[in-house]
């Protein structure tokens, strides 16, 4: 194996997470990352291909999205414009063909990293179109009347927030990995890689109030990783002490910009009750 | 070498392939990772694993396997999560704190525990020594990290063996087989494509017709794309004896949800009566009356009942035979003027097909139905919503 995934200077990934990347990589296998939101699943794309100097396409998935358009889309309603016009370029039925992301993937002289962002957004057949094209790496054309094959494997990462299952044909074909939240010692590192001049204390003080809320049961959306980065930013802009995120009760206290790690409004309403009852409970003792 | 291991994780259930044990087997030919227990842990999970639901399963047999530990002994040590995670979140105070350095430090604790484990057979609730909730036992705080006390894993270090003895994914693991892809497949039955809408789609066949009128000059002609434009009410039965059956509901609901466009739903109690509510927190106070239900939504919104149709035959047929209030009409009535409004209606009916003839009220609601109860299964999903679709209806 010529090159290997080791993280990068952004991005801390764990032995296990490393693991599935090259092997992905080596195998050419596509890998399919799953994992709470804000745990870098996306990102984990764009650092491969900086960390391996590899060319980028990036295919974000919405509801709408189909299969076909990740090879290509014919624009016929274009092309019998043009006829009217009797411009020359209408006989080359090539110029009416739009490249979709995976056929620019497959077209690049060098390995490319292919992201195929949110799967799960797509309709619930979507995955199943892809079958083919994702193991064999190539498709037909049917304009053209050609087989478009890849020039070099592209390195595929597929992300998923589960929203809908994925069909086990599919699944069979990925390597799959899910990123777990981070525990604190690899939450230090993600912390230390974005702030490298932040006051330890500090710190210290955010990542207690952080695992804090983290351990709150039944929140909709528990903060992620990306919520305290966000955090912390506003905190060092802001130039807050550690004093200010000490000893904060929730019900009379709250941190400041607390916006930014609770986004819900039920998810506050939660927090004071769950706080409210803890602190009763505390009382009968 | 592994193909052992291999068969164990087929016998055990878990969803591997011939086509995932050799891309194993290429991997470790291409020496993708080192040669040591915790980088083949991480390799062989990322390639036969395809789902954090089997994950904790998983590292059970990775670690029963390759290590001899005996499946019994870690469920034997694991505490039922439920006893754990009860809604108050409590917090370790610092009395709490000093309370557990008298006994001896978190290692203390720890032993204790599981020698209480030990003696103790069942769960418990209150009292001052057994593990439960709502006692005075040091043991089984809601606010105790569910993590700490879960014996494999002491948290931290490097060494191989801990990382799948944590079984960290425990949560994500389920006896429940995750269905929800199939019954969306089977909703999607359910589908009356329809041109509505904005014009964003070639009308091939009308702009053909036009140029050749405009003397091949072109003149394009759109039209709506065709989109699912099915209408669906649905009505839940909560409460009683639905309750075994509220996962099952709750997944057909999620997935009726993201594949239907335009539904309404509604909970109602062993049988519909006056009056329905929509949300079950509020369902005393913030009532729709069922007339106005039936007189909201036109004929053509197929719908669509979801109970066990198991209640006492008076619930159905007697004035005041409400279980919650007294009710001037018989529930049969009610249900009556609903299989005369929608013509495109269905009972789906999570008890077992089975026990059905035996039931006298789930007899009479299928008399009322017209024969259009289905059970909970794909087949009978697949079938009422066939049931459903019918033909079109004018109005």
């Amino acid at each position: 194996m010529t090159q290997e995934f080791k993280g990068t200077e952004n991005y801390i990934a764990t032995d296990e997470l490393r693991v599935a990347v090259n092997a992905a990589i080596a195998l050419q296998k596509p890998l399919l990352i799953k994992g709470e939101p804000g745990t870098g699943k996306t990102l984990l794309a764009f650092e491969i291909a900086k960390a391996l100097n590899k060319e980028m396409y990036t295919w974000h998935i919405k509801s709408t999205t189909s299969a076909q358009q990740g090879l290509y889309e014919y624009d016929a309603v274009a092309r019998l414009r043009d006829s009217q016009f009797g411009d020359a370029k209408v006989q080359d039925i090539s110029s009416y063909i739009i490249k979709g992301k995976m056929w620019q993937a497959f077209e690049s002289d060098q390995q490319s990293v292919l992201l195929i962002d949110e799967i799960d957004k797509a309709d619930i057949e979507f995955p199943n179109d892809l079958l083919l094209e994702l193991d064999k790496m190539e498709f037909y054309c049917y304009e053209l009347q050609k087989t478009i094959q890849a020039k070099t494997r592209p390195i595929v990462i597929i992300t998923s927030n589960n929203e809908k299952e994925l069909p086990d044909a599919f699944l069979r074909r990925c390597f799959f990995h899910y990123i777990r939240f981070p525990e604190r010692p690899t939450m230090i590192d993600i912390v230390n890689v974005h702030f490298p001049d932040i006051e330890q204390d500090l710190m210290e003080e955010a990542l207690k109030v952080f695992y804090g809320l983290r351990d709150i049961h039944g929140l909709k959306k528990k903060p992620s990783t990306s919520e305290l980065i966000d955090w912390i930013r506003l905190l060092k802009l802001g130039k807050n002490t550690k004093d200010e995120l000490e000893g904060i009760d929730y019900i009379e206290t709250q941190p400041p910009y607390f916006g930014s790690l609770l986004k819900n409004e039920q998810d506050y309403d939660h927090l004071i009750k769950a706080k409210r009852a803890a602190q009763n409970t505390f009382r009968r003792f | 070498m592994f193909l052992n291991f291999f068969l164990l994780l087929k016998e055990e259930g878990l969803p591997v392939s011939i086509g995932e044990y050799l891309n194993l087997l290429e991997a470790l030919n291409k020496r993708v990772t080192a040669f040591n227990v915790e980088e083949f842990y991480f390799l062989s999970k990322t390639i036969l694993i395809k789902h954090e639901q089997f994950l904790d399963r998983y590292d059970v047999l990775f670690g029963n396997y390759f290590q001899g530990i005996q499946l019994s002994d870690i469920e034997k040590k694991e505490i039922p999560a439920d006893w754990l995670q009860k809604e108050i979140d409590r917090l370790f105070s610092e009395e709490d704190k000093a309370l557990i350095d008298k006994i001896g430090g978190l290692d203390k604790l720890m032993e204790r525990l599981q020698q209480l484990l030990e003696e103790q057979k069942e769960k418990h609730q209150g009292g001052n020594k057994w593990i439960g909730t709502g006692g005075t036992s040091p043991f089984g705080h809601g606010g105790f990290n569910p993590e700490g006390i879960n014996i494999g894993g002491d948290g931290g270090g490097r060494s191989a063996v801990k990382v799948w003895e944590k079984r960290t994914f425990k949560n994500y693991a389920s006896d429940v087989e995750l269905n929800t892809r199939n019954i969306r497949l089977a909703l999607k039955r359910l589908r009356i494509l329809t041109r509505e809408g904005i014009e964003d789609e070639l009308d091939l066949s009308a702009t053909i017709q036009k140029t050749c009128k405009n003397a091949g000059y072109l003149d394009i002609e759109m039209h709506a794309s065709k989109k699912n434009r099915v209408k669906v009410l649905l009505f839940f039965d909560v409460g009683g004896s639905m309750d075994p059956y509220v996962d099952l509901c709750e997944q057909i609901f999620s997935a009726a949800k993201s594949e239907l466009k335009h539904l309404e739903f509604f909970y109602f109690h062993n049988c519909v009566y006056e009056s329905v509510w929509k949300d079950n927190a509020m369902r005393y106070s913030d009532r729709i009356p069922t007339f106005e239900v039936l007189h909201k939504f036109n004929a053509d919104y197929r719908v669509i009942f979801l109970g066990d149709a198991t209640m006492s035959p008076y619930e159905l047929t007697a004035l005041g035979g409400s279980v919650e209030h007294y009710n001037d009409e018989s529930g049969g009535i009610w249900l009556q003027r609903f299989v005369d409004k929608f013509p495109n209606i269905v009972w789906l009916n999570p008890s077992n097909e089975y026990y059905w003839t035996g039931l006298p009220t789930v007899q009479i609601v299928k008399q009322v139905f017209k024969d259009r109860m289905f059970p909970m299964t794909l087949d009978g999903l697949a079938n009422a919503m066939k049931t459903l679709k019918g033909k079109k209806i004018a109005h």
